[in-house]
């Protein structure tokens, strides 16, 4: 099985084998982040920008630390300090940055599709952080990466996913690729955040927190996005607290073992307990850590499949 | 590819390990402060026999480790395939230590290249030797084994092939011409 794209846009466009490989590869780069010198020649003379066109800390951060382990040169680009403010548009901010002869793209966006058809206009190599409403795809091979480390397997897990489904790109991605690796996904949310149709997918939906915990193996609770706030769509967030939030009380109903985790930043006393948040069962630390070992993978895959097309 | 010649079966790779083994003892003067790394994939095994008789031999433990080049390698970025990123398994301080790298069959070099800049990321060995099972010859960078199992002239047009029980099934040497 060898990686052949040149981009990473979405966990939808990619088969089981694909997303089998990154993980694996992942698996080997996780202990490069151990080493006293943490930093491998793979990615050396390569250039990376960092394209964000919507405020992110964690995931730019991140994709940095990956890029500059692999020995890539890495570029940050914010549009607020760019020259998109002046009007360029973004396959023009791409073609330029192409002809700087730079190797990948990383890029933020907040209309879904932008990373799709950003790669679709360039030759070199672009992965998706995140668009709009559509896919996150690192976030998700990081939470499937996290609890196939856990757990074991994919395979037969019954995965819950819980909050605001219908504005969330980590839960697309997540669906799409648990659903690919044999997983169950249960979507647990009040029901004016799932969107109608999301059971096409293959995931199921319920309003039930409680009911849900009882089988769920793992459960990802997404960030409430207060900020995105449009009024009647959005509980009230001591509301969602008590309807959906994930408390000790919750999960001492659940089984033992269950895996809690969270894509960050976490809204304590919204969508989990601080006693959660920092209990046994959460991962969330480890899921920071996993993060960077996939996203070394997907770059080195990708730049690697660039190279090859040559 | 097609099988010109057997050059090891099990007994005489057993012979040949056994004779690095007490090479190593006896340049290294005792089995203290000696550790033994492989180079994925079938290094790794040769390493972990290694070990193994170095322990019978001289009793108390042998470190090991495993060791993969890739993300090393010279020819990364040239279309060959796109190579498995394998684990790298050293569990271990290497500084300070006499450290034996091992693989099956020295041919280039280049993948010695790669492996030594490795190493050297994860500390400061005293002392870095190396061991083979078989040198094949045709070198393109300045180095050589301290410990060989068997020396096999080659043409270029050949290839050495190692098999091994734990990997492979079974244990032979092979010279075979590419087709």
């Amino acid at each position: 099985m060898a990686w052949t794209k040149k981009d990473l846009l979405g966990l939808e466009y990619l088969t089981e084998d694909e997303i089998t490989l990154i993980l694996d590869t992942a698996e080997s780069f996780k202990e490069v982040s151990t080493r006293e010198i943490k930093k491998v020649p793979a990615l050396r003379g390569k250039t990376a920008v960092n394209l964000f066109y919507e405020p992110s800390t964690r995931t730019r951060v991140s994709f940095e630390v990956a890029a500059k382990r692999l020995s890539a040169d890495v570029i940050n680009i914010a549009s607020e300090t760019s020259s998109v403010r002046k009007g360029e548009t973004l396959i023009d901010t791409g073609k330029n940055i192409q002809a700087l002869k730079a190797d990948i793209i990383i890029m933020r966006h907040n209309c879904s599709g932008a990373a799709n058809m950003l790669a679709r206009s360039l030759d070199i190599s672009v992965v998706n952080a995140g668009d709009g409403w559509h896919e996150h795809p690192t976030q998700a091979l990081l939470d499937i990466f996290t609890l196939r480390e856990k757990l074991g397997k994919i395979k037969g897990l019954n995965v819950a996913i819980v909050g605001d489904i219908a504005h969330s790109r980590v839960a697309r991605s997540n669906i799409w690729g648990l659903t690919k690796l044999g997983a169950n996904v249960i979507l647990c949310a009040p029901k004016m955040l799932l969107p109608v149709g999301i059971e096409l997918t293959g995931a199921k939906t319920s309003s039930n927190i409680d009911e849900v915990l009882k089988q769920a193996d793992a459960v990802n609770v997404l960030r409430m996005q207060f900020e995105r706030d449009e009024g009647a769509a959005f509980p009230e967030q001591l509301d969602y607290f008590k309807k959906f939030g994930i408390t000790e009380e919750r999960l001492a109903k659940a089984k033992k073992d269950i895996v809690v985790m969270h894509p960050g930043p976490i809204n304590r006393g919204i969508e989990m307990s601080s006693n959660v948040a920092d209990g046994a069962n959460s991962v969330i630390l480890e899921q920071v850590t996993n993060g960077i070992a996939v996203r070394m993978a997907v770059l080195f895959l990708v730049a690697q499949a660039k190279d090859a097309r040559k | 590819m097609k099988e010109k010649a057997k050059i090891l079966d099990e007994e005489g790779i057993n012979r040949a390990i056994m004779r690095i083994s007490h090479e190593i003892i006896e340049k290294n003067k005792g089995a203290a402060g000696l550790c033994v790394v492989g180079i994925r994939n079938r290094g790794v095994y040769i390493a972990q026999r290694v070990a193994a008789c170095i322990k019978k031999i001289e009793g108390g433990n042998v470190l090991t480790g495993a060791l993969d080049i890739t993300l090393y390698r010279d020819d990364l970025a040239l279309a060959s395939g796109q190579p498995l990123v394998r684990k790298t398994e050293i569990d271990f301080d290497i500084n300070d230590k006499n450290l034996v790298l091992v693989d099956d069959v020295l041919y280039t070099g280049r993948t010695i290249r790669a492996a030594l800049d490795a190493l050297i990321d994860f500390g400061r060995p005293k002392s870095i030797q190396l061991a083979v099972l078989v040198d094949r010859g045709h070198r393109e960078l300045p180095i050589r084994a301290d410990f060989v199992g068997k020396n096999i002239p080659t043409s270029n047009k050949e290839s050495v092939e190692v098999r091994l029980a734990e990997f492979d099934g079974r244990d032979e040497v092979l010279i075979a011409e590419k087709e």
